[in-house]
């Protein structure tokens, strides 16, 4: 199946000061996207920006989907600057997607910042399992979805750096305290992981220390999201791996952090 | 209305002049959902070498307006593993296969072209000696006229196939280096590798990539790569692969004019999978408007 397609604006929604939802409506059916798998987006067809960039799946509507982002440099700017009838070119849906097995039945889900997109979905498609989300961001501000998970009923436990919500400090070291005051949660539980690069390195020693297994999705610049460029490695204990193709999931214990 | 796009290359002939260019296009595969290899002229490969390579630490590639740095390293399979796993996927098309090789030394860009020689289904070669990101004075290959006659006669006496030899652009004479791939006996030329550059983080002072250089693409280097293909064009009789910022059938066009006689699409491949097809598509209209019956007619004629 060509993966490449034309999708409308529907909607381009600004949700916090720098956060816009996204949604698009694919000019032809495509492949179910599932939580981890990402897409390529052009912003517009100029040459500067000239590549499409990556964006997770955030919300998968039936036929629609969502993308959450940040406006975080000039593709994202022009990207919020879209309106509802505005034509984009996608690639997608690409990369694997979180392996969550039957038998995983205590799950905890740990975002960080804009992390949350794709752990949303994860946490959309596995409402029906007992698992716990961890969320921090930098501020209260910064914190999305948070009605959303309500709906689905959950109640993340959330940290921010800045105290302005739940705890102060960073989510993995909260996610330390809830692991050493209660034993139960150490054992037979998988992790699932989004965010920053600062949390994911926290969040990689901390299940080597508590011998948690577990998965996180990462990101990294690419060129084409199809395999064909290199540029988008990262390290792990068999050698460089893309991003775009054996990732943007990968096992916690299987990336090398220089 | 009989439209001849063929393109001869040596002993061999493309049905278009429409080609992939190394390290753009994977393996082929890759880009099947989106293409129809079979309607490519050929495809050109990822750069093999003897053994696998890891390549260098990330980032790799950095944007700039217009363009991308990229400094991957030459990462590949090597050729074993392509013969093995690759190879046999491309071999269901009637199109040619162009494997991109390069070594560390002579001796070993001999061993690699006489393997890749004995090899059924690949239907000619194409050294790179101009990798930008490549240290130890690898540069030499491409740069120093003597050692570009030397490495290149030396693969000329254990292949058969047809020789492409992709020239560096970071000389102060391409035409002088375009000469000396032709008297080494290459039968074509690709015109050009990618412009070394340096992207730097203001905000931390660091470079953007590991590598701290990287080889710059994209249509920022389009009107660099014309005025040396033209150049090229000047000064040698063997056929000039054109390549660098095509993204358009327009662009195309452009290095003809200058003197191409095929096209490669590189990172015009990444911002749309389809873009060799379209490319293709418009250089068809663009001769039937302008009433050229044969591509050939195109390849130099620019009117200075």
């Amino acid at each position: 199946m060509n993966r490449l397609f034309k999708a409308t604006v529907t909607d381009n929604k600004q949700i916090k000061k720098d956060h816009y939802l996204l949604t698009l409506h694919p000019f032809k059916k495509i492949n179910r996207p599932e939580p981890g798998n990402f897409f390529m987006l052009s912003v517009d067809s100029s040459l500067d920006p000239l590549l499409k960039r990556p964006f997770s799946m955030h919300r998968w509507l039936g036929f629609d989907f969502q993308i959450l982002y940040r406006v975080a440099g000039k593709g994202t700017g022009i990207l919020s600057k879209r309106r509802p009838g505005d034509l984009l070119d996608v690639v997608g849906p690409l990369g694997n997607k979180f392996p969550v097995a039957k038998t995983h039945d205590k799950i905890i889900l740990i975002a960080g910042g804009l992390g949350i997109a794709p752990i949303f979905s994860l946490a959309e498609k596995l409402k029906k399992n007992k698992h716990l989300l961890f969320y921090g961001a930098m501020t209260k501000e910064e914190l999305l979805c948070i009605d959303e998970l309500k709906s689905l009923g959950i109640e993340p436990v959330i940290a921010t750096d800045d105290g302005t919500l739940g705890y102060k400090g960073v989510i993995t070291d909260i996610l330390k305290k809830f692991l050493t005051q209660n034993s139960k949660l150490k054992t037979q539980n998988y992790l699932y992981a989004c965010g920053p690069k600062p949390m994911l390195m926290a969040l990689s020693l901390l299940a080597r220390k508590y011998d948690l297994k577990g998965y996180m999705a990462l990101e990294q610049n690419m060129a084409c999201g199809l395999g064909t460029c290199l540029g988008c490695v990262v390290n792990t204990v068999d050698g460089y791996k893309r991003v775009c193709k054996e990732g943007p999931v990968f096992r916690i214990e299987e990336i090398v952090w220089e | 209305m009989g439209m001849n796009l063929s393109v001869d290359l040596g002993k061999l002939k493309l049905q278009n002049p429409v080609m992939t260019a190394s390290g753009t296009f994977g393996y082929g595969k890759e880009y099947s959902e989106f293409v129809d290899l079979n309607k490519l002229g050929a495809i050109v490969v990822k750069g093999l070498s003897l053994k696998p390579r890891q390549g260098n630490p990330p980032p790799r590639i950095v944007e700039t307006p217009a363009g991308m740095l990229n400094a991957i390293g030459l990462q590949n399979i090597g050729i074993d593993n392509f013969i093995k796993k690759k190879l046999p996927f491309l071999k269901q098309f009637h199109i040619p296969v162009i494997v991109n090789f390069f070594g560390d030394s002579i001796s070993e860009y001999i061993k690699a072209a006489g393997k890749l020689n004995e090899t059924k289904g690949i239907h000619a070669l194409e050294m790179n000696i101009s990798c930008p990101n490549k240290q130890e004075g690898w540069s030499i290959f491409g740069t120093d006229p003597k050692v570009t006659f030397k490495v290149v006669s030396e693969v000329r006496k254990v292949t058969d196939l047809t020789l492409i030899v992709k020239l560096s652009p970071n000389v102060t004479d391409i035409s002088l280096m375009a000469k000396t791939a032709e008297d080494a006996g290459a039968d074509a030329i690709s015109v050009i590798n990618t412009l070394t550059g340096m992207a730097i983080d203001i905000k931390t002072g660091k470079p953007k990539l590991a590598n701290i250089t990287g080889g710059l693409s994209g249509p920022a280097i389009k009107p660099v790569a014309v005025r040396m293909v033209w150049e090229c064009y000047k000064t040698v009789r063997i056929p000039i692969i054109g390549m660098g910022g095509i993204i358009s059938a327009e662009d195309a066009i452009e290095f003809f004019l200058a003197g191409a006689s095929a096209i490669a699409v590189g990172t015009g491949n990444f911002i749309n999978p389809e873009a060799t097809m379209d490319i293709l598509e418009g250089i068809k209209s663009y001769m039937s408007a302008k009433g050229v019956k044969s591509l050939k007619k195109l390849t130099g004629a620019v009117r200075c």
